[in-house]
């Protein structure tokens, strides 16, 4: 039985977009993934820090939590923040829905389609927190064969 | 994230080595503006994405508004080199619809 975690903090800046992707790909290179389920991995992380950045801290900085779990052969991540929250979710989850015209509105798409498993939980100005699970193609074949 | 900019009769060439993200995003949004504010007879974008290592909706996002503003010049919009990771990302986005991919910068080069 394999368990691990890593947990870190850091501030809604730009910068640190391409940084939590770094350390949850790093991370999750611990299961069997294959290079392009670490690609999705990449994107999905890369989409809930970017939100934090545009949606949960308009106006100034605020602090992103990056959990990051593995227990057996599943990756689990939480990227956690104390920011506006989401006022319509389903209106969010609407793909192309965005106010800029410099965005697609597909990050929480992306999400849902890279990752097994994406659940949002928000509150207006409490903060939101993403929970994304991903297990390896080849673990759940390999499990498939055991049975 | 680096820009290379090569300028073929009314084609506009971006080389893009790097990610293309949130932080990365305003730089290639002004970097290309400004060449197409600079030179109103360039038609055509081509995105060379052979040394492309990332790109995630703020990406896309920004290459949809380049698009934006080649249409208004009725000029077209292609993509060559495509890692196949990328090759997905454009195709669930949607962007194909009006971006064309290309699969060599020679052919891509022969639009007017």
């Amino acid at each position: 039985m394999k368990e691990n975690y890593l947990n870190i903090s850091f501030p809604s800046l730009p910068d640190n977009v391409s940084l939590s992707r770094v350390i949850a790909a790093s991370f999750a290179a611990q299961l069997d993934f294959t290079l392009n389920e670490l690609e999705e991995i990449r994107v999905a992380i890369s989409e809930a820090v970017s939100n934090c950045v545009i949606h949960a801290y308009p106006e100034h900085p605020g602090e992103v939590r990056l959990e990051l779990r593995i227990k057996d052969d599943t990756l689990m991540i939480k990227v956690i923040d104390e920011g506006c929250g989401i006022q319509d979710l389903d209106l969010a989850k609407t793909p192309a829905y965005s106010s800029d015209p410099e965005r697609m509105g597909l990050g929480l798409v992306f999400m849902e389609s890279f990752m097994d498993e994406m659940t949002i939980e928000s509150q207006l100005q409490k903060g939101t927190q993403v929970l994304m699970v991903k297990k390896p193609e080849r673990s759940k074949n390999s499990s498939h064969d055991c049975q | 994230m680096k820009l290379e900019l090569k300028r073929n009769g009314r084609v506009l060439t971006v080389q893009i080595s790097g990610e293309l993200d949130l932080s990365t995003s305003p730089a290639f949004r002004s970097r290309i503006e400004e060449e197409l504010g600079q030179d109103q007879e360039i038609k055509h974008l081509i995105l060379d994405l052979q040394e492309t290592n990332f790109i995630d909706s703020s990406g896309l996002g920004a290459i949809l508004g380049r698009y934006k503003t080649i249409v208004q010049r009725n000029g077209k919009l292609t993509a060559v080199n495509v890692p196949p990771h990328l090759q997905r990302l454009f195709e669930l986005s949607g962007l194909l619809k009006v971006m064309t991919i290309c699969p060599s910068l020679e052919e891509a080069q022969n639009l007017d």
